[in-house]
């Protein structure tokens, strides 16, 4: 891999008070990467997605996105989150907006795209999740899979270099998970740069190309998920998958 | 601390209630005969007091003398038409409620604003709402209505009273729907927030789109109360010498020695107040069914 890194983070700390959530992390995915992020819940996974598109500020620590410090004094945040898609657990859908005016707002209102481009990019991605027919649906009416599909259209309406996912299927029924995995590795064969917090660590070992483990707000251990997930080196990260296996959801 | 506590089933003995296991049919006949004979021994007692009271053929003559009721709804050439007069608290009331809605909105946004630079523009919007829900609405217009015009500064000390009445009525409400604005913009779930902004919105454009269609919406019903409210308080307008329906009234009881004009302008007001209270009650229910049909996500 020639290509500069499409993420880079540095020394990365995050208190919420007098609690330390990360401790120091250092990361960097290339580009067409998919990385996954395991571990307990409480590790830092969401604070770490959260402070690399700067909704939680860093305490101390660099984010580069492409070759650009976006942690640096003066970068305008709005601009650098237009390039990285985030997807919550909770969905997070505009409750008084129609599905083609949620995945529309941002392009139109921060890119200032025209409308008709915008509603037209925005049904070209609705038809490609199968989502075509929900166009104008509010989201009540959807079920929590579509709810979450559109979510990830929404954030990839701005196009962005990387989408970081925040455990989203972790509020789906089982039944409905498989629909929303299914998107994200449609998107990793598409070839776009991931970094995913998850609690499915079959979908992690099928989809990561790295996996990482966190604990306390550290990364303890990482690597191709075939080592991590079969002969961890570290004792934590074997305790922590051995715990995982106990509760069936491997 | 041992472990052997007080066991859980130490309370009282659940005692069977008496009397109410005899299915609820019966229960509900029962209970719309009670409701209908106590709302007839209530209003027949009323009717009661009020005929045999010593005064009443007096009473009769002074409040509801079809006669008086009638003209004083007109007017004659020496007293003014009460109905012409309440067309003066429409008017206030709806050039004061649109100054209120906006001026209150930009209250409620400035006192979320966070950061250091912003300090003083929240701590003037808490000082303004502070001292307007603090101080009485009369006062208010005393201080206005005689104030502005004292300080001989141009073009605002030579409005017309009615102008200085609104301006107070605008200043206290707004204070009052700023908190209501504030309350529904709190309500807002703050991942709505987050997601917007995670899209790249500027915090304008999240508030704009995201925040206060959602707040605006929730705070609906107790913006029209508070409207409920400012109707009848036009009518406080009169201190400064406009003659809207009550000063109206006034004048006619006044000079005629017949009270009835008060009726009028009490039905007057009660007229346009009820279907807006109607409205009310139809938004609140709207919103309670739509949030429970919406409890399956």
């Amino acid at each position: 891999m020639s290509d500069a890194p499409a993420l880079v983070l540095e020394g990365i700390r995050k208190s919420f008070g007098p609690n330390e959530v990360l401790k120091g992390i250092d990361l960097s995915v290339t580009p067409h990467e998919v990385v996954c992020l395991i571990g307990a819940s409480g590790s830092g996974k969401s604070t770490l997605l959260r402070c690399t598109n700067l909704v939680e500020p860093v305490d101390s620590g660099r984010v580069v996105v492409e070759e650009e410090e976006i942690t640096a004094e003066g970068v305008d945040a709005n601009r650098v989150r237009r390039r990285i898609g985030i997807v919550y657990q909770s969905f997070n859908l505009f409750p008084h907006m129609t599905v083609l005016r949620n995945i529309t707002l941002a392009p139109r209102e921060a890119l200032k795209m025209d409308r008709k481009t915008a509603e037209d990019y925005a049904t070209s991605l609705l038809e490609r999740f199968g989502l075509a027919d929900r166009r104008d649906e509010y989201p009540d009416r959807l079920s929590g899979g579509q709810q979450q599909r559109v979510a990830i259209v929404r954030a990839l309406a701005m196009r962005p270099s990387i989408m970081l996912l925040d455990e989203v299927t972790s509020a789906l029924d089982p039944e409905l998970v498989a629909e929303v995995l299914n998107v994200i590795r449609e998107l990793a064969g598409e070839g776009m740069t991931m970094l995913i917090a998850t609690h499915e660590m079959g979908f992690a070992r099928d989809i990561a190309d790295r996996v990482c483990f966190l604990e306390e707000g550290r990364i303890l251990e990482q690597g191709p998920p075939g080592k991590i997930f079969s002969s961890p080196e570290n004792p934590r990260t074997a305790r922590f998958l051995r715990r995982i296996i106990e509760a069936g959801r491997l | 601390m041992t472990t052997r506590g007080t066991g859980p089933a130490s309370g009282p003995e659940p005692s069977t209630p008496t009397g109410s296991g005899r299915g609820s049919r019966a229960l509900g006949n029962r209970a719309v005969l009670v409701s209908g004979a106590s709302t007839v021994l209530f209003f027949a007692a009323v009717a009661l007091v009020v005929a045999l009271a010593p005064g009443s053929g007096l009473v009769a003559e002074r409040f509801f003398s079809p006669f008086h009721l009638w003209q004083s709804l007109r007017g004659t050439p020496s007293e003014p038409s009460v109905l012409g007069a309440f067309l003066l608290n429409v008017y206030i009331f709806a050039i004061s409620e649109v100054l209120i809605l906006v001026l209150a909105l930009v209250i409620a946004v400035v006192r979320g604003i966070p950061g250091p630079a912003f300090f003083p523009f929240r701590m003037v919007a808490i000082v303004y709402t502070d001292v307007f829900r603090g101080v009485p609405l009369i006062l208010v217009l005393y201080i206005i209505g005689f104030g502005v015009p004292g300080l001989g500064i141009g073009f605002f000390s030579y409005l017309s009273e009615v102008t200085y009445g609104i301006i107070a009525l605008v200043l206290v409400y707004s204070a009052y729907v700023a908190e209501v604005y504030r309350a529904g913009i709190e309500s807002v779930h703050e991942s709505q927030n987050a997601a917007a902004r995670s899209l790249g919105l500027s915090r304008f454009q999240a508030l704009r789109f995201v925040v206060l269609p959602q707040a605006i919406r929730r705070v609906i019903p107790p913006l029209l109360n508070d409207f409920i409210g400012l109707q009848k308080d036009t009518a406080l307008v009169s201190v400064l010498g406009s003659i809207e329906a009550a000063r109206a009234a006034q004048i006619y009881g006044a000079s005629q020695f017949n009270y009835a004009s008060y009726v009028v302008a009490a039905l007057l007001f009660v007229l346009i107040t009820i279907p807006l209270a109607r409205f009310t009650d139809h938004l609140i229910a709207r919103d309670k069914r739509r949030r429970q049909a919406g409890g399956l996500a």
